[in-house]
């Protein structure tokens, strides 16, 4: 395993914090922006709103839990992780094809 | 005896032991809120067309919720790296403000929730929907054979929808916009006193009204117990638990970081929250 002290020589990371935070702030005004924009297809709604998400939580999840330089223990657990939860959105995707008809009147 | 490896990494995993829990625990609330999230998809791919309501939440008000815990977020992390680089009163100072935004954050979620448990749907037997907040509900209330007793009349600030809208149970912002193109003028926002014995149904927009509104509440309301539970840790650590700083600093800030990575996945899941229950 690698020195911690090494991996954690935190020097002043602020300036990275408050650029992740900026630009959480615009993702969050350009995804409100986008809602009242009315997109011809519901589908690109959804793919850019999901999108912008996206990245915001890479942000969060890379800078400020510092997972972008992290153990390799955290990346198997998180591995395992996402391997149940992609299974878990999977088995809904599957099951739309289960989903009765519309029968109202 | 001492807990080992409360500071040092152990030698097999590069971790100390509570940053390796806690990062198991947030792996089994992904896989927690990971069903929720999936039910919400379910549920809202198979609902009939024109009932999966939009425009039913305040997005200005969300809005502002979603910058709050961005705010708390960033405040976290400098938190704990003024802690890294010594400089506890510092800390002390930016973690309030996470705190701050934490209590901020449960107020206003708090006023969206009032905001819907006094927004009612009443469905009159002529068939007609008025929708909009309660005023007041006149007169009732006494219990009689231990049964509470209705009111004479509820008392309505909304719209009305005709009869032929068939707007009962159905979203009503489309339904709105519908009418208003197809009869040219605005629908009136009015005060409406209804008395009970004309109506069939009258709910509010709480959980059970609706499938979205029981998704809606399901999630928002776990994810805000997170935050509570959440503000409650930092706040202790913050608070009484500071004592430790003296003792052994290189712990205290190690619980800090830890709080912290819990605090950046509520915010996380509030994310991902905003678009699909406000916006989508």
């Amino acid at each position: 395993m690698s020195d911690n002290k090494a991996h954690h020589g935190h020097g002043d990371h602020s300036k990275t914090y408050w650029l992740v935070f900026f630009a959480l702030i615009i993702g969050t005004i350009v995804t409100v922006g986008a809602y009242f924009i009315h997109f011809d297809t519901i589908f690109l709604t959804i793919a850019l709103a999901l999108a912008i998400a996206s990245v915001k939580a890479s942000l969060v999840a890379g800078w400020f839990m510092h997972l972008a330089s992290e153990q390799r223990m955290i990346y198997t657990i998180l591995g395992f992780t996402a391997f149940f939860f992609l299974g878990m959105m999977l088995l809904t995707i599957w099951a739309m094809q289960d989903t009765p008809k519309p029968i109202f009147p | 005896m001492d807990i080992p490896y409360t500071v040092m990494p152990r030698r097999d995993t590069g971790l100390y032991n509570a940053k390796l829990g806690i990062w198991l625990f947030l792996a089994s609330e992904v896989m927690l809120f990971g069903a929720l999230f999936s039910s919400y998809i379910l549920l809202r791919v198979g609902s009939y067309p024109g009932v999966w309501p939009h425009g039913l939440l305040n997005v200005p008000v969300g809005t502002v919720n979603t910058l709050v815990l961005i705010c708390s977020s960033v405040t976290v992390v400098l938190g704990w790296a003024a802690l890294k680089a010594n400089q506890f009163a510092k800390y002390r100072k930016i973690q309030a403000i996470t705190l701050a935004c934490a209590g901020m954050f449960c107020c206003i979620k708090s006023y969206e929730y009032y905001d819907k448990f006094t927004h009612y749907e009443v469905i009159l037997k002529d068939g007609r929907v008025i929708d909009g907040h309660l005023v007041e509900k006149v007169g009732g209330g006494q219990l009689v054979d231990g049964r509470r007793q209705p009111p004479e009349a509820i008392v309505i600030h909304g719209v009305e929808f005709p009869a032929d809208a068939k707007a009962a149970g159905m979203a009503k912002v489309p339904l709105i916009h519908n009418l208003e193109k197809a009869s040219g003028h605005h629908l009136e926002h009015k005060e409406f006193r209804i008395p009970w014995s004309d109506t069939k149904k009258v709910q509010n927009y709480g959980p059970w009204h609706n499938t979205y509104l029981a998704i809606y509440f399901t999630m928002t309301g776990l994810h805000a117990l997170h935050v509570i539970g959440g503000a409650l840790v930092i706040g202790w650590i913050w608070g009484p638990g500071a004592a430790m700083w003296k003792s052994d600093p290189e712990r205290y800030t190690n619980r800090v970081e830890v709080s912290g990575l819990f605090w950046h996945f509520v915010d996380l899941v509030w994310i991902f929250l905003f678009p699909i229950l406000y916006l989508l």
